[in-house]
């Protein structure tokens, strides 16, 4: 993995070597706090979603980053880092390593994602998850933005977790195992800054349900912000 | 002819712009000490000193920072003679390299003023002298050709008066500036454009609208309209990268709110010299209650149309004259495609008596037509939806009825497919007799390409030797913007023949349109059948096709791209004639 990480830092450094001076391409970075809410729910839990890439056009370095720290427990999170290539318009492929940390362990992933917009302007994130046990995941993800008007802003999303293996201890059963959806609603008071509210339905299915039961419905309150 | 010769073209400046320059430091390492500025908004003569600064500036009721030439926004008025050999001292006072472009002139290729082609630029603290002879005459402009200088302030006005007497008539005459000012800084606004290309679209379609559209037309009708957008994902709201939300448009370097005046008396002719040196914006300009007679197009006399409105796109030049026959104030009023915000100006016979700005017509929806799709098909599709009912005119028997006695040879040019294009227009149309989106079937007689035609003799009539076609492409989401799928730093110079007459297809394979300007040589559009009008940059519409022929008759090397001043890094080929 550090080879790939290797590979990905020379790729960047070729590349800004390459553009840099050109003017169309600069070296940039953004980082998008995408949720930092709470959640209304048993576990009251503060959860985060967040990405940052640095990077060009057709080259980035991805981190994502995802969890929840419930009040009175310890924080669930998963995490990427990939390397980014643009691939067709509106898709880009990405290559990483995956880190997930639950209460009681851990688990490094190799991750071989696509991420694009799909026609109906669908956001969407499919990330195939290889683990170092022989587990075999897979996180899907997509989310629309409907406006209701310009600067009010509802978004919809829905994502699903399968395993190829049970792993007791990171809490994850074989086949499928949670579907999450929601709905936000957030008001732009720049583009970078919205604060939001909404509604997210969680479930647990087969395995994962028997390892971790969880179905749960719950307000949601927090920001956006991205820069 | 009544024309007063002098100060006619004084331009009175407002006390709330006051403009002072800043930052007065010591020239360090300067090969000349740094000039004394001159203040004046115009400048005569055949030897020119201007320095290009940072001054304080208060456009918006914000202090900002501005890149000025001689801290004035715009900068001061050039008045060349036809024929005369002029110096041009230019100074650069600020900390990174600058340089002077000329818009349109016809030069040496040392003195076209772009860095990294015609020469190295002018490096902080030190001066660079142009020598021009001056082979032409008319209104064109100037501007800096580093970064994003032009967005931030360096830019001004180049009358060429004439040798001989020109074929129209006039008693005052007045250049007028468009532009757009921000006080964000330009490489903050292409950051965010990068970030999210549609940052400064406050105007983008609501679920209400769909809403609305199935309302009138039934769930399916109005589900399948969005259809073609939906599954391409693109957006048919999507008319200007950076709008309003940020922009303060400017005539003459005056907000709406201190307009720019320009003094008549009742039964004058008023020539009126339109220059848009804005970065990134299109202007729909109009004078209400005056028709305006349009005389010459990116400085070249035309034959005179008379028409109630013109789009003109950046970089562009239109000399209009106007009668008003009313001891009244009429607005000057220009607005943005977009119609985010506009420019206005008042012609009045008094300075305190300012016309106000009429009300901005309705956003732009653009159709199928602007994204390259067949008329025909597209009436199948939609009866009687957005664009379904508009008639939009595709010049059909252009390519028929265009001149082409026999086959011009295509020189066929590298293409990429890829990344970098979302769209392909799949069956591009000439369209010189449509005013463009949002002036269709306005109610006003709206200029088209298809009115202008060079007065004789003004351009070459060679039959082209060959033709190369130029797709413009780009890919909105990631802002991304490239010629035939090929961005700049990835491409190979294109090779002119000195000597040649060439053929120069567009095909704008975005849903934007696209202002194209060749330097050094002259661009002789077609309009029609035997009909060429000569310019300098060329907006190809979205979806469309357009042809222009050059005469190859400058050897050297030059810059040739999109005027949209954040398309330009990668919409951009370097010439070479030899």
């Amino acid at each position: 993995m550090k080879k790939l990480l290797n590979i990905t830092l020379i790729t960047l450094a070729l590349s800004s070597f390459t553009y840099a001076s050109m003017g169309d391409d600069p070296l940039f970075a953004k980082l998008t706090i995408d949720e930092l809410e709470y959640q209304d729910n048993d576990e009251k839990n503060t959860a985060w979603d967040t990405n940052l890439w640095i990077g060009y056009d057709l080259n980035k370095l991805y981190f994502y980053s995802e969890g929840e720290k419930p009040k009175d427990g310890t924080t669930q999170s998963e995490n990427q880092l990939v390397y980014n290539r643009a691939i067709a318009p509106y898709w880009d492929i990405q290559f990483g390593v995956g880190y997930d940390k639950t209460e009681n362990d851990s688990q490094t992933w190799g991750v071989v994602a696509l991420q694009g917009l799909a026609p109906y302007f669908f956001e969407t994130r499919g990330a195939l998850l290889i683990g170092d046990s022989g587990n075999i995941g897979l996180r899907l993800e997509a989310e629309y933005e409907a406006l209701l008007t310009q600067k009010l802003i509802l978004t919809p999303s829905i994502s699903t977790d399968l395993y190829s293996k049970d792993n007791v201890s990171m809490g994850l059963g074989k086949g499928l195992s949670n579907i999450t959806a929601g709905a936000r609603l957030r008001y732009e008071i720049r583009r970078e800054f919205a604060p939001y509210v909404g509604v997210e339905w969680s479930k647990n299915f087969g395995n994962t349900a028997d390892i971790s039961p969880l179905d749960e419905g719950y307000a949601v309150a927090g920001v956006r912000v991205w820069f | 002819m009544l024309r007063k010769e002098s100060n006619i073209n004084r331009r009175t400046f407002v006390k709330g712009v006051a403009l002072s320059s800043l930052f007065a430091t010591l020239p360090l390492g300067a090969k000349e000490p740094k000039p004394t500025i001159d203040k004046s908004h115009d400048l005569h003569g055949t030897a020119f000193s201007l320095v290009i600064g940072k001054t304080a500036v208060n456009l918006t009721g914000t202090p900002a920072i501005a890149t000025t030439v001689n801290g004035q926004i715009s900068g001061p008025t050039l008045h060349f003679r036809e024929g005369d050999t002029v110096t041009i001292k230019v100074y650069n006072d600020l900390e990174v390299d600058s340089s002077i472009h000329w818009h349109g002139l016809i030069l040496p290729p040392a003195m076209d003023g772009v860095p990294g082609i015609s020469f190295e630029g002018i490096k902080p603290k030190e001066t660079f002298t142009y020598t021009i002879t001056l082979r032409q005459s008319g209104t064109f402009w100037y501007h800096s050709h580093s970064g994003f200088q032009e967005q931030s302030g360096v830019y001004g006005a180049i009358v060429i008066h004439p040798k001989e007497k020109e074929p129209f008539e006039f008693d005052r005459d007045y250049v007028v500036s468009l532009s757009d000012w921000s006080d964000e800084k330009p490489e903050s606004i292409y950051r965010k454009l990068k970030m999210m290309p549609d940052y400064y679209n406050f105007k983008q379609r609501t679920v209400g609208d769909f809403f609305s559209e199935v309302k009138e037309n039934g769930l399916v009708n109005a589900f399948n309209s969005r259809k073609m957008w939906n599954k391409m994902a693109m957006s048919d709201r999507d008319l200007s990268d950076v709008t309003g939300y940020t922009y303060t448009y400017l005539m003459n370097g005056n907000n709406p709110a201190t307009q720019f005046k320009a003094l008549f008396r009742a039964g004058e002719k008023i020539r009126l010299r339109f220059i848009n040196s804005s970065a990134m914006t299109f202007f729909d300009v109009r004078i209400p209650n005056l028709k305006m007679t349009i005389v010459a197009a990116d400085g070249n006399n035309v034959e005179p149309v008379t028409v109630d409105e013109f789009r003109i796109g950046v970089a562009e030049t239109y000399d209009v004259i106007v009668e008003p026959q009313n001891n009244e104030a009429y607005a000057i009023f220009a607005q943005s495609l977009d119609r985010s915000g506009y420019a206005l100006g008042s012609l009045t016979t008094n300075a305190q008596n300012l016309a106000s700005a009429p009300t901005m017509d309705a956003l732009p929806i653009l159709s199928h037509a602007d994204m390259g799709m067949n008329m025909g098909g597209m009436k199948m599709d939609n009866g009687k939806m957005d664009d379904g009912k508009m008639d939009i005119k595709s010049d059909k028997k252009m390519a028929k009825n265009m001149p082409m006695k026999k086959k011009i040879p295509i020189t066929p040019l590298p293409e990429a497919r890829g990344v970098q294009t979302t769209m392909r227009a799949m069956d591009p149309q000439y369209r010189l007799s449509d005013p463009g989106v949002g002036l269709r079937d306005n109610g006003r007689k709206v200029l088209t390409y298809a009115d202008l035609k060079s007065l004789d003799g003004v351009v070459d009539t060679t039959y082209p030797d060959r033709e190369i076609i130029l797709r413009l492409t780009g890919n909105m989401e990631r802002y991304m913007w490239s010629i035939n799928g090929i961005k700049y730093a990835d491409a190979k110079p294109l090779q002119f023949h000195y000597g040649e007459r060439l053929r120069i297809t567009y095909i704008n394979d975005t849903m934007m349109n696209h202002p194209m300007h060749l330097h050094g040589m002259w661009s002789d559009l077609e309009t029609g059948e035997n009909q060429l009008v000569r310019k300098h940059t060329v907006i190809v519409q979205p979806g469309s096709k357009i042809s222009m022929q050059v005469t190859v008759d400058a050897k050297g090397e030059w810059a040739y791209h999109c005027h949209l001043l954040y398309h330009m890094g990668g919409m951009f080929r370097k010439v070479i004639v030899s």
